[in-house]
């Protein structure tokens, strides 16, 4: 159990040595988002842009133009936020090879309060055109989903979280990049979750389990590309399908899920998220409790569109 | 005048106590750069600005903007001091249901007029008050307390531009210059200096002082009052965590709170005996 932030600073340290183009970039926040793990392992590869984040995504889209292979890091917020624009112009619209390592995404965040906390980011980087999207479910896939953006070419967004989470995936699990995972078999209908989320639908699927309704959990890390496949497979044959995400309701996993099956395949659906509004300041766990990001959530939102379903 | 000066040092004493204990309480929050700028803080609401804490909307307030947010404990208690909340708000500081969000959220406290947390926002909201008392006619002025690091961020210089240009002579810049960021030294992180000049540059009027300096604090800010024809920036050089001895001149006390070991000291050095 470690937070996908410390899987990246391990993993970014790791790669640093197996490839001298590897280079990381921060904005004042290197202890926060692990790249301060790199900077000291490699300090002449590392470059604190203080607190300047849409100047930095310009510096790594110039480093990636002269063939480096560029990681930077800082809040979601800021750099989903603040660096919006010049991640589409200088980035996605040139296909840079940029990788931007966002931490501290979501509610967990914590008591710095609603201006810290990203609940938009997944959907407007899933807006942007060329962009991939990746949301980790725990350390383990962290790791890898680092490796697969580094040998990826082009950008890649990959948002992580601040606390530590409970393992999802075994040790050595193989990322790649636009698949999906079966974490657990079901037939009555299918929790589709990103992040921390999967590992409450995994929580969630055994107690259903114990009332006789068999649920489904498909993990998606790549929230774009989309794995179609699998998304399809589940809600033809479970029929009925539950998002969930530590995000907005509005144009993350739910909205690409849902924009997809309503044209492939509709399907009786609920999402799990917050409901279009600003975080609060609060000790995580309170907020994801009060947000009602947890198993207990997936369980009732699985029995009401299950007797819906009938 | 003396005595006014006697009288501040005193409030600001007392301010750093319930900043202290106000972070103690809450375990979550930005000690350093809060104590830095606590001086300039308590000056401008106990000595300068125009406010009404029965009336937090009265019209003809001047305004304020935290625009290095993470001090919000300063703001607060200072609030708090003034009476726009009840003092035992603080207690509930960064906890679920409080209207004390970690940083400026001006939807639930009363006294606040901007969300700040954001760097580098908030000096244009400044002068986009002080624009907007000028198109009125109105003499408002406009206080905002920026971070050293925070003026990383480019906007502060399309900000400080756009006030030059329209000679924004209602808005005054304090400058919480304690030489910190989070990851060290601002001259090592991305160096800023020389920050007078590159105000100058954009056609500020400048003063330099000690930013703990009750003396220089006021007279800086009636000399930007009587100032016509441009903003002002006060560049204040301060001390982070100043004080506070186990805090003073310590970057990783950035976002660190004072723990039950440190607690009795930090009240001691700040003449605190309860
Ligand atoms: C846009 C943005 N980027 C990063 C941060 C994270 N952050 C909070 S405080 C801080 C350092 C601020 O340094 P400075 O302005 O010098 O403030 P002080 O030392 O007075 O506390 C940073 C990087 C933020 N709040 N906003």
């Amino acid at each position: 159990m470690i937070a996908t932030r410390d899987a990246y600073g391990e993993a970014l340290a790791e790669l640093g040595g197996e490839n001298d183009k590897i280079v990381a970039l921060d904005a004042d926040l290197s202890g926060s988002t692990k790249t301060g793990v790199f900077a000291k392992k490699f300090p002449n590869r590392f470059f604190n842009m203080g607190i300047a984040e849409a100047n930095m995504v310009g510096t790594a889209a110039g480093l990636a133009s002269v063939g480096k292979i560029p990681f930077l890091s800082t809040f979601a917020i800021f750099a989903a936020g603040r660096g919006w624009e010049q991640i589409r112009q200088s980035l996605a619209y040139p296909k840079a090879n940029v990788k931007v390592v966002a931490t501290h995404g979501g509610v967990t965040v914590g008591e710095d309060g609603g201006s810290h906390q990203s609940v938009e980011d997944i959907a407007i980087m899933r807006a942007i055109p060329n962009m991939t999207v990746i949301v980790p479910a725990d350390g383990e896939e962290t790791k890898g989903a680092i490796r697969a953006a580094a040998a990826y070419k082009g950008p890649v967004y990959v948002r992580l979280g601040r606390n530590k989470v409970a393992n999802v995936f075994p040790a050595g699990h193989k990322f790649e990049i636009g698949k999906g995972n079966v974490v657990a078999e079901g037939k009555d209908l299918t929790f589709i979750t990103t992040g921390l989320m999967t590992a409450q639908a995994v929580i969630a699927a055994e107690k259903l389990e114990e009332e006789g309704i068999s649920a489904r959990v498909l993990h998606i890390g790549t929230i774009k590309p989309l794995d179609k496949e699998l998304v399809l497979k589940a809600a033809q044959e479970t029929g009925a399908i539950v998002t969930a995400e530590e995000h907005s309701v509005v144009g993350g996993l739910g909205g690409a899920v849902a924009e997809f099956l309503s044209e492939e395949c509709p399907t009786l659906m609920k999402r799990v998220g917050i409901y279009d509004r600003f975080g609060l300041s609060g000790k995580s766990d309170e907020l994801l409790k009060y947000f009602g990001l947890n198993a207990e959530t997936l369980i009732e939102q699985a029995r009401e569109i299950v007797s819906r379903k009938k | 005048m003396k005595e006014k000066i006697a009288d501040l040092e005193e409030k600001a004493r007392r301010l750093r106590v319930a900043i202290v204990k106000t972070l103690h309480k809450s375990q979550s929050g930005h000690t350093g750069g809060s104590l830095s700028a606590i001086d300039m803080v308590c000056a401008l609401y106990f000595h300068k600005m125009r406010h009404n804490p029965q009336d937090p909307a009265w019209e003809g307030r001047d305004r304020f903007v935290l625009s290095k947010g993470h001090a919000a404990p300063a703001l607060y208690v200072t609030l708090a001091e003034c009476g726009y909340f009840p003092a035992e708000d603080l207690m509930m500081l960064r906890r679920l249901g409080s209207h004390l969000q970690g940083h400026p959220d001006s939807k639930g406290t009363p006294g606040v007029d901007v969300c700040t947390g954001s760097l580098g926002q908030g000096l244009s909201m400044a002068n986009g008050m002080a624009l907007g008392f000028k198109l009125d006619g109105k003499d408002n002025r406009v206080y905002a307390v920026l971070g050293d690091g925070e003026l990383q961020e480019g906007q502060i210089w399309e900000a400080a531009m756009a006030a030059g240009h329209y000679k924004s002579d209602n808005l005054c810049a304090l400058i919480d210059a304690n030489g910190l960021q989070i990851d060290g030294d601002v001259s090592k992180v991305m160096n800023v200096a020389s920050i007078g000049d590159k105000f100058k540059a954009f056609g500020w009027n400048v003063i330099e002082i000690d930013g703990h300096d009750m003396g220089q604090i006021i007279s800086a800010l009636d000399q930007a009052e009587a100032h016509k024809g441009a903003p002002t920036a006060i560049v204040a050089k301060t001390v982070k965590g100043k004080g506070v001895h186990l805090f003073e001149n310590k970057a990783s006390y950035h976002g660190v709170t004072p723990n039950d070991e440190e607690l009795p000291e930090a009240l001691r050095c700040l003449g605190c005996c309860d």
